[in-house]
């Protein structure tokens, strides 16, 4: 068998954008990343804290020290070689490791909240403000919820006034392009601010 | 029905054990570390595929063309960690190359994000 490869061509790569998508369970998350792009298996692992050891049944595996944990993995080629690859990871502070990791070089990311469970984004507003990455709110609506101003939830999530808050339909492909494309112009207007916080 | 916190542990358990066979039980890389969207090219020709597990012999197989450490991932359907191994041993052999993504600033440049979202437009 002969693995011949492009050795020519060897320098020739993808310019991969990376968008992240962090929200509560069930929140909608595998629906609107596959409303949008090709969404693929992705597992990963997650090693077990002493956080996890006590809320998780460990009984009969101790010595077991990781788990594993499935990604909403997406990808959109948008033309020639640029791709966008859009990752949703669960929002618990537990998995925060999984983030450190995917935030480096991401363009942004979007918080998707179910105005049922406010609370549930808490942790992914937390994150993204803290390591200054640039995010929105894009409010799943949901069959049944009430209907939410976005000045209400601005207010209840304590959200600076100038960040994005969209209300979509997780299902619908252009609601979730629209998502996308509110955090883009989102990052392309914060891209002229000065950093705040760096000396 | 299983409980949230069962949920974690129990069908989903077996499968991790397993994978971290296929490395000898080694649960990190050597190396200079990869992100995710890193892109993999395989180098050369490797005349003895004998040598490679049929994991590493897939993987290789993939980045024939340059792909993405998450794109391989997801096509031979083995944990993240599992594929990281296996990608720096093959570049340790001297049969891929993984190249740092272009877009791996501090942020995102204006121009790129231009294209970004005149591409999202199209879609």
């Amino acid at each position: 068998m002969d693995y011949g490869v492009c050795d020519a061509d060897g320098n020739r790569q993808y310019r991969a954008i990376k968008i992240l998508l962090a929200g509560g369970f069930g929140v909608g998350k595998t629906t609107l990343v596959g409303a949008v792009s090709e969404i693929r298996p992705l597992r990963t692992e997650e090693p077990l804290t002493e956080g996890s050891l006590r809320t998780d049944n460990t009984a009969g595996v101790e010595g077991k020290t990781t788990t594993t944990v499935a990604m909403d993995f997406g990808r959109i080629s948008l033309r020639g070689d640029l791709v966008l690859y859009l990752f949703g990871t669960p929002g618990q502070q537990r998995f925060w490791f999984m983030w450190d990791e995917l935030a480096i070089g991401a363009l942004g990311a979007v918080v998707l909240v179910d105005t049922r469970r406010l609370a549930d984004s808490f942790p992914a507003i937390d994150y993204f403000e803290r390591r200054q990455i640039p995010f929105v709110i894009a409010l799943n609506c949901f069959d049944g919820a009430r209907r939410y101003e976005t000045d209400d939830v601005r207010l209840a999530l304590d959200l600076e006034p100038d960040l994005p808050i969209i209300l979509c339909d997780a299902r619908s492909k252009d609601s979730a392009k629209e998502v996308l494309i509110t955090l883009v112009e989102h990052v392309l207007v914060t891209a002229d601010e000065p950093l705040s916080g760096i000396a | 029905m299983p409980s949230n916190d069962e949920r974690w542990l129990d069908a989903d358990a077996g499968p991790v054990v397993r994978p971290y066979a296929l490395t000898q039980g080694r649960t990190r890389y050597t190396g200079d570390s990869f992100d995710l969207v890193a892109t993999v090219t395989a180098t050369r020709s490797f005349a003895d595929p004998g040598a490679l597990a049929p994991e590493h012999i897939s993987v290789l197989q993939l980045a024939r063309v340059p792909t993405t450490v998450a794109d391989i991932a997801s096509d031979v359907d083995l944990p993240l960690g599992v594929v990281r191994i296996i990608l720096a041993d093959l570049r340790e052999l001297g049969l891929v190359v993984i190249s740092t993504p272009v877009v791996m600033a501090e942020r995102v440049d204006k121009h790129t994000l231009r294209e970004v979202l005149n591409g999202l437009r199209g879609l």
